[in-house]
């Protein structure tokens, strides 16, 4: 119907950004007495969330234009700026930035340097930073959780892990099973996100690919790729925090630095 | 095992000492009682020994040696430590008693923990889950726990507070004993004034962080 009265394609997608903002705003109007003080968050949510993605939108016009070795400093800046927000929740762990930033860097940057390599994603900007955006996000999500949980389980357990300490434990040892149950933790999203694939959601660059003229077949299969893609850069970056987390989290001579 | 100008002060406050000017030594097979208030940094002393924490001033010499010249998990083990608490790992009383040996690499076979779990009253109980322990008993497997590890030094800190009435005077005799039989050489935090009477060769009194005295039980406490 809009298509009808708003042909140009730029102007279109303006207005329907507007409907679903206010259809955001519609529905939290409506449950404003349940969480007061959200409404005005999501307001300012949606804002800035538009203008970041229309920034992308801008910056990848200009990028489609050059060459595909480009890609590598917006996915960098992406990491970068993903490192930044798991710093944020991560605390109470020294160096988290440096952490997180390794860790997302290890993950997302081997994995898809391995799929680039092997021609999974194609070597174009315009496969590279959607596909990249989003292992990059996911990895982030996973880090955040991976970080929390383990500070988490770290804080409720100072009793357990000094005691192993006290035994003559490593700290490598002594926080074994709180890295374990973190890295579990950690990754459950992204199991269920490949268990209920097609059941539960039909994951958004699927719908893009469908919309965008592709053959529902080979988007289903593209959407198990993007989505494997997902869980080994989110697991091989929770590996490699795991063996940095520890050091963090214990001074040089085996004292454990994070607590409540 | 002798503190010579132990100090330890806040993290987030320098400056705002927890403890400060701690000079004693313990020698082999003696007990030092450590009694005060609480918040006088009693506990606090115990961690800087153990080396769970670091000291801000001054170290801790063990036989004869600077311990932070020492490998922190070997020295670990040469000075046991009981907490307040138990806080026994999941898994079988067994794996618990065992756990200070593997780390060393070493096992410890099922008659030495059957041996070391009737000394301590708990004969029956290798494959019992320490989850399903009572406090006392899980007090109990705790001190096994250390004991395992054969310390030349054990720190007790205050391993019978956190017990009922009943585990308190059962874990406490336990203690009296393993002391006695095992000539242990043993820093032991404690509340009880009668317990310091009794058990420690010498008191150690600490108050907000500073050694007010320290003698003989007899030249550190009123007659009772």
């Amino acid at each position: 119907m809009l298509e009808h009265y708003i042909p140009n394609q730029l102007e279109r997608g303006v207005v329907q950004c507007l409907i679903a903002a206010l259809a955001v705003l519609g529905v939290m109007l409506l449950a404003h007495r349940r969480t007061p003080g959200l409404l005005k968050e999501i307001s300012f949510a949606e804002l800035r969330g538009l203008l970041q993605i229309f920034a992308v939108g801008v910056i990848l016009a200009a990028l489609l234009r050059g060459p595909a070795w480009t890609s590598i400093f917006v996915l960098a800046g992406m990491i970068f700026a993903a490192a930044s927000i798991v710093r944020k929740r991560a605390k109470q762990i020294p160096h988290a930035f440096v952490l997180a930033f390794t860790a997302i860097a290890s993950g997302a940057g081997t994995i898809l340097a391995v799929m680039t390599a092997t021609g999974v994603i194609p070597l174009k900007i315009l496969t590279l930073i959607p596909v990249g955006s989003m292992v990059i996000a996911n990895t982030m999500n996973t880090q955040s959780i991976f970080l929390d949980r383990l500070r988490g389980e770290v804080i409720s357990h100072v009793g357990e892990i000094e005691s192993a300490l006290a035994l003559g434990a490593t700290p490598d040892t002594a926080v074994e099973r709180y890295l374990r149950a973190a890295f579990r933790s950690s990754l459950i999203p992204a199991v269920d996100n490949i268990r209920s694939l097609g059941i539960v959601w039909i994951p958004g660059i699927m719908a893009g690919m469908v919309l965008s003229g592709a053959s529902p077949l080979y988007a289903a299969l593209y959407q198990f790729v993007v989505l494997a893609t997902i869980f080994s850069s989110s697991a091989l970056a929770c590996f490699v925090a795991s063996h940095l987390v520890t050091r963090r989290i214990f001074s040089t001579h085996s004292q454990l630095l994070l607590r409540a | 095992m002798e503190c010579r100008d132990l100090a330890r002060d806040l993290p987030s406050q320098p400056r705002r000492f927890l403890v400060q000017d701690i000079n004693f030594s313990v020698e082999r097979a003696e007990v030092l009682g450590i009694i005060g208030p609480s918040g006088a940094g009693k506990s606090t002393l115990l961690r800087l020994i153990n080396r769970l924490d670091e000291p801000t001033n001054g170290s801790v010499l063990f036989r004869g040696q600077d311990y932070r010249s020492l490998d922190t998990a070997t020295l670990r083990r040469s000075i046991g430590m009981v907490m307040q608490r138990a806080y026994l790992f999941p898994g079988t009383v067994a794996q618990n008693v065992a756990f200070g040996a593997l780390q060393q690499g070493r096992t410890v076979s099922g008659s030495e923990i059957d041996e070391l779990l009737s000394e301590v009253g708990l004969a029956g109980y290798v494959n019992r889950d320490a989850r399903t322990l009572s406090g006392g008993e899980a007090q109990r497997v705790a001190i096994t726990r250390a004991l395992a590890n054969d310390p030349e030094v054990l720190l007790l800190d205050e391993p019978t507070s956190a017990l009922d009435e009943a585990s308190r005077d059962s874990v406490q005799r336990l203690l009296e004993s393993l002391i006695r039989e095992r000539h242990l050489t043993c820093i032991w935090v404690t509340h009880s004034l009668e317990q310091a009477r009794t058990m420690a060769d010498r008191i150690l009194v600490l108050e907000a962080g500073r050694i007010k005295t320290i003698g003989t039980p007899a030249e550190v406490l009123p007659r009772a």
